[in-house]
């Protein structure tokens, strides 16, 4: 059993949902990033979504582009994240950690040792927004066969002729976007989100998380009392943005007031207890 | 077994139904995008077959467009070289003064088809942008431009023409501001508008099927070219040359002559100030595989996979990347890709202008360049067509900072 299915497991007994924080990895910087992601699981993160930077993040909103633009001047790269998770994993075996960006710097890297090393680092998951179904072949079987679940993201314009596709061979968690659109822009109505979810889980037995537009603890609690999972990210990382100094750089006020609204968010997601889950 | 490609049959019947051209090309785009680009292909592979659709197209492009544009015989500028016999394409003469509006023309059409009822493009000097204002005006749809901040401001009379003509310009200010950066944000309009929204895309780039459905469009360049040398020589010509951005001019030049062996073709990269100062836009000469805006190519980039930004004189080529079948026609060698640097394109500019009467646009000065250096050691009877792509109204500007004139 994957660390991801053991702590989605874990969280059904207790009947509720998991709260999923995204963070961008080196944003601001290294150091910083560092102290918020050991600090993630106290302040109430099931699993932890850290975000690979890219420079051209085509379906990400300002928020998480402007993060990512912090985190290159920061020093992220594909290596530093890896070693970020290994230094993680070394205080934290339990908490999940799920990479999430784009496929080019995992390319560059190389698919192969990419996914030994993410391994070794103790990576769980993965989502690569710009690899669908039909052309990741050279990454997915790969992170498999290395134990690391290959986690695809279902749309509002996934229609029931294609989730098949988008789930075979899906693993872990199904990631459930529920606007169609970038991040941080717009939220889904409650009803939409109940809608999508029963239909996801129609075609597989997988949980399914949700997220973009996710930005307050009540809209947490109420995506958490029908998804197996509540994702924030953009509000997380605005949050942080409001913590930094004018030159962009991390303040005393940053890792407390991010983790302050981590708690929050995670006390929003369990509120919503589900009794005895489906 | 061999790791080498093997050498295809043919060079024209790429890219496969998954829209690979070798290993480069596909679709690598986010999920929510998937069906769309898959709706786009069924209309496309509808559309293409359909002879009304062909016949809607040959209209426009004929009586709209002023095709077929002349080939035309360079008399001075060959007895200049004293070698090859060179012709000019003159699809500067089009309607918007670009081969721009070939591929445009037939993307709203297909966008009519789909009965989309919003129209998205990105530009970076600005011909693409009012290549689709133009046909948006033509028909009656709105269209909103997105393009980098930095060109907004160093191509404001191009900015104008597309305000003039109805469209609304969204300068993009993320990331670095260039042409990349108004490509990511119209993929994110076009994510939140999935329903009513057609988005134009300018080159032979992006993922599948726009690769090919832009060659297709851009194929009448070829086409006619053939039948025209024809017409004047009696075979086929021995050289083509034309300027790469991302290459749809030259995909429409070479496509039709790809597997005719004995032609050698061309492509001309922009070398900006030089490929070993870094600041080029290069992307075969100086850039590496890797996978950005829907599609596998060439692109500039550091060791990390992060994009760099180009530099080119010419805002048309200035773009990290290139179209993933010019990138397979590399690698397979049937293709030739040369840099020229801003300074040879600028010489080049003022020879072809005081010579033949022509200003060129910065983009095809970089393929008058490469004439430039190889028709005087051709023989006499060697024929050679280059595309001159767009005329050079719009760098005027452009040119008279490059030279210290001050307007």
């Amino acid at each position: 059993m994957s660390r991801i299915e053991r702590r989605f497991a874990a969280l059904r007994a207790e009947g509720r949902a998991a709260f999923v924080p995204f963070i961008m990895a080196a944003d601001p910087d290294l150091a910083t990033c560092e102290a918020i992601l050991a600090g993630l699981p106290a302040a109430g993160a099931d699993l932890i979504e850290l975000g690979v930077m890219f420079s051209d993040p085509m379906a990400d909103g300002p928020a998480i582009q402007a993060a990512g633009l912090r985190a290159r001047s920061g020093g992220a790269s594909v290596r530093h994240t890896l070693a970020m998770v290994r230094r993680f994993r070394a205080a934290d075996s339990d908490t999940p950690i799920v990479l999430m960006g784009y496929y080019n710097p995992l390319y560059i890297y190389g698919c192969a040792a990419f996914v030994k090393d993410a391994a070794a680092a103790g990576v769980d998951g993965l989502i690569v927004v710009d690899l669908p179904p039909e052309e990741d072949a050279e990454l997915a079987p790969f992170a498999r066969a290395a134990g690391i679940d290959f986690v695809r993201l279902a749309t509002p314009t996934t229609d029931d002729a294609r989730l098949p596709v988008v789930l075979g061979g899906a693993s872990g968690f199904v990631y459930y976007v529920a606007i169609a659109g970038i991040t941080g822009t717009r939220s889904a109505s409650s009803y939409a989100v109940i809608q999508a979810v029963t239909r996801i889980k129609r075609h597989t037995n997988l949980p399914v998380a949700v997220g973009f537009g996710i930005r307050t603890a009540a809209q947490a609690e109420a995506v958490a009392a029908v998804a197996d999972a509540a994702v924030v990210g953009s509000a997380l990382v605005q949050k942080l943005a409001e913590t930094l100094d004018s030159a962009g750089h991390a303040t005393a006020r940053t890792v407390p007031e991010v983790l302050a609204f981590v708690r929050d968010l995670a006390t929003g997601v369990q509120r919503a207890r589900r009794g005895k889950a489906a | 077994m061999t790791t080498q490609p093997a050498i295809p049959n043919s060079f024209r019947s790429g890219p496969d139904e998954r829209g690979h051209f070798g290993m480069f090309g596909g679709r690598f785009v986010a999920e929510t995008l998937m069906p769309l680009i898959l709706s786009v292909e069924q209309a496309w592979e509808a559309a293409r077959i359909d002879p009304a659709f062909r016949e809607e197209l040959d209209y426009w492009l004929k009586d709209y467009v002023g095709r077929p544009s002349p080939l035309y015989l360079a008399g001075r500028l060959t007895a200049h070289h004293g070698g090859a016999k060179i012709y000019f394409k003159r699809d500067e003469l089009n309607h918007t003064g670009a081969h721009k509006i070939n591929n445009t023309m037939g993307q709203i059409l297909l966008a009519r088809r789909m009965g989309k009822t919003r129209i998205i493009a990105e530009t970076g000097a600005g011909q693409h942008g009012v290549a689709t204002a133009t046909v948006c005006a033509l028909f009656g749809l709105p269209c909103i431009v997105y393009m980098g901040a930095t060109d907004v401001e160093r191509q404001a009379p191009n900015v104008f023409r597309m305000k003039l003509l109805g469209a609304e310009v969204r300068p993009v200010t993320s990331g670095t501001a260039t042409l990349k950066d108004a490509m990511n944000e119209a993929l994110r309009d076009w994510v939140a508008h999935v329903d009513d929204t057609f988005y134009i895309i300018g080159t032979a780039a992006g993922p599948h099927p726009y690769p090919q459905m832009v060659r297709e469009f851009q194929c009448v360049i070829g086409n006619e070219v053939r039948e025209q040398i024809m017409a004047a020589e009696g075979r086929l010509p021995d050289t083509l040359v034309a300027c790469i951005g991302g290459g749809s001019n030259a995909i429409g030049l070479f496509h039709p002559f790809l597997d005719d062996p004995a032609v050698m073709m061309i492509g001309v990269e922009a070398a900006g100030h030089g490929i070993a100062t870094g600041r080029h836009a290069a992307a075969m000469t100086g850039g590496r595989p890797g996978v950005l805006h829907g599609n596998r190519t060439y692109l500039l980039q550091d060791e990390d996979g992060q994009i760099q930004d180009a530099h080119s004189i010419s805002a048309g080529l200035d773009y990290p990347g290139v179209g993933p079948e010019h990138a397979w026609l590399h690698d397979s060698g049937r293709v030739s890709y040369v840099p020229i640097t801003d300074d040879e394109a600028l010489a080049s500019f003022q020879q072809c202008t005081r010579l033949e009467g022509i200003i060129p646009a910065l983009e095809p000065a970089h393929a008058l360049a490469h004439v430039a250096k190889i028709a005087p050691d051709l023989p006499k009877d060697h024929i050679l067509v280059m595309n001159m792509c767009g005329r050079g109204d719009k760098d005027v500007f452009t040119v008279a900072k490059a030279l210290g004139v001050a307007l």
